[in-house]
């Protein structure tokens, strides 16, 4: 008996060619000392302000009056350094586009591989992977460590209670996909000054601009803007409720946001010259 | 093989590359000579790929460059010095690149190895000179063994030894069976290196062919005559068909017939000769002749007349 084996070179070559992707932009994101440099301001931000909330509300608590009593949500309190890491996630994802343009890398990158959308279809699935990881092991440490920092008679939050895990994981998933937007928002805009000015002004400058307009035209608009949403994520006590998604309504139109940018930067990116 | 059929590409309102067909056969050095914006880099841009052509197609080894499955193995480029992150090592971008085409470890220390930059290879791409860049961009395309390779003015900022080494390289890969495909704005470079040429001016092609005949077609090839008679040599060459003209008060300049025939014919009219010497132009006067009309940006020198061709 022969067993006539044809390996299915068409399909394997092209799976060996996907992780050989992978690998390779692996290596481009691990190579260059921005990536851990903005990790490493991340992890110090989330880290010290969950440390510097929790050691001031122990310490002012007896200040607090009965509203701020009822309304203090230790969870979302420790989770507040994520705002801050959320823009810096944003330099990551944009640089991991543009630096290629800025140096001219992107010619050497597509020259080897040109089939454009794979491209950035693996530096997606490892800054969003990168992304989410770096944000969840961040609020699950700025959770933990504020907690601990808390100190009776001020409250502290356990994951066991209800709305607390889904706001802690909720931390990072935000994290994972600003980093798409971001790296989206670069494949557009290709110009890492520019790309980073259009992500800050999209998080930071659009709802300051939205607050100074009348609030019966801002306000609807207002809970689509991604520090809106995140604010609701990480929180476990919102205040009004009517005028904000749900948490994971919220990360859905984070998702889209993410998605609308990646598959524009996508298509320009197969449409334009490199 | 490269085949470039009737490419043609337009910038808003300029046209880079106008109806550009050419080969680049293997086992030879094709030199791809124009002045500076005549579109050299943006051809090679199209054939690998990095822009579109508005019109017309390229095919490496009979297919598109995007439809190669592991193009470095097939297409090998330098195109632009130190277009590499300054904060990444030589030998972690040799290695990425590697990686997207499964190239292995062994190989990119290899190609360090033989551009000569083994022992940097870990120290970070930023505080390399131009000439370690170029070599650098050298090891990248030579990664995947390729039977094509591009070189976009390799000898930028090398030293004298870097450009004997590179003219070697050319030459080896060439007389290894590849097709090997050179830009340069250095004539002198091409005289040198290159069996073929391919030249083009505001984007269109100008000439095509080994480098001797381009010399011999465009500055062309022409006798020198001079002698005590020379409205009568004129009449006599001009009945042969050469084409005559005089070269200041007391020398010819004879198109059309080769030094024996004007020899030949002058003894058989019974006229003195003082001279009769085949003059050949060099490359670069070949190129100058060829392509002044096609220069994008003339430079001037204050009350120099530009010098005409002798």
């Amino acid at each position: 008996m022969t067993t006539l084996t044809i390996p299915p070179t068409h399909t394997s070559s092209a799976t060996a060619g996907r992780s050989h992707l992978l690998r390779a932009e692996w290596t481009k994101l691990r190579t260059v000392r921005s990536t851990w440099w903005t990790l490493f301001a991340m992890a110090v931000v989330t880290l010290g302000v969950a440390a510097i909330a929790g050691a001031t509300v122990s310490h002012n608590w007896h200040t607090f009056n009965v509203i701020q009593r009822a309304t203090f949500d230790p969870t979302g309190i420790t989770l507040k350094g994520l705002l801050f890491s959320q823009l810096i996630i944003g330099v990551l994802g944009v640089l991991v586009m543009s630096a290629e343009y800025g140096t001219g890398t992107i010619r050497s990158t597509l020259a080897a591989t040109p089939r454009r959308a794979r491209v950035l279809g693996a530096k997606a699935a490892l800054v969003g992977a990168l992304a989410l990881v770096a944000g969840e092991v961040l609020s699950f440490g700025a959770f933990l460590l504020g907690q601990g920092l808390l100190r009776h008679p001020a409250p502290h939050a356990l994951l066991s209670q209800p709305g607390v895990l889904r706001a802690v994981v909720g931390g990072g998933v935000v994290i994972g996909l600003l980093g798409l937007l971001a790296l989206g928002i670069a494949a557009i805009i290709r110009h890492s000054a520019g790309a980073i000015t259009t992500y800050v002004g999209l998080l930071l400058v659009v709802p300051i601009i939205l607050q100074t307009l009348p609030s019966s035209f801002s306000q609807p608009i207002l809970k689509f803007m991604p520090f809106h949403i995140s604010d609701v994520m990480t929180s476990v006590v919102t205040a009004g409720q009517g005028s904000s998604l749900s948490p994971w309504a919220g990360a859905g139109v984070l998702a889209l946001y993410a998605a609308v940018a990646l598959g524009v930067g996508g298509y320009l990116l197969v449409r334009r010259d490199a | 093989m490269i085949e470039v059929r009737e490419l043609t590409k337009q910038y808003r309102d300029t046209v880079a590359v106008r109806d550009l067909s050419f080969e680049v056969p293997p086992g030879v050095v094709t030199g791809f000579l124009g002045p500076n914006g005549s579109g050299k880099s943006t051809t090679m841009r199209m054939i690998m790929g990095l822009d579109r052509p508005d019109h017309g197609s390229v095919a490496i080894n009979g297919r598109a460059y995007h439809d190669l499955a592991h193009p470095l193995r097939e297409v090998g480029a330098l195109l632009e010095a130190k277009a590499i992150h300054p904060g990444r090592s030589a030998y972690h971008h040799i290695q990425y690149l590697a990686e997207t085409n499964g190239i292995s470890r062994h190989r990119v220390d290899e190609v360090l190895d033989m551009v000569g930059l083994g022992d940097v290879a870990r120290r970070r791409v930023g505080k390399f000179s131009l000439g370690m860049g170029q070599r650098l961009g050298i090891a990248a395309a030579l990664l995947g063994d390729p039977g094509v390779l591009l070189f976009d003015e390799p000898i930028n900022g090398l030293d004298p030894e870097g450009i004997l080494w590179v003219r070697n390289l050319l030459k080896g890969l060439a007389a290894e069976g590849r097709s090997v495909f050179v830009s340069s704005h250095l004539m002198s470079e091409m005289a040198l290196t290159a069996d073929r040429l391919v030249v083009i001016g505001r984007g269109a092609l100008i000439s095509e062919g080994t480098v001797d005949d381009f010399i011999a077609e465009t500055a062309g090839t022409f006798v020198r005559v001079r002698g005590p008679r020379l409205a009568d040599i004129t009449g006599v060459l001009e009945r042969e068909g050469a084409n005559v003209v005089a070269e200041g008060d007391d020398a010819l300049a004879v198109h059309g017939l080769d030094a024996a025939a004007i020899g030949e014919l002058a003894a058989a009219a019974r006229l003195v000769l003082h001279e009769l010497s085949p003059q050949t132009a060099s490359l670069e006067e070949a190129f100058m002749s060829l392509t002044r009309d096609s220069v994008e940006y003339h430079g001037r020198t204050t009350d120099v007349p530009v010098p005409t061709a002798k």
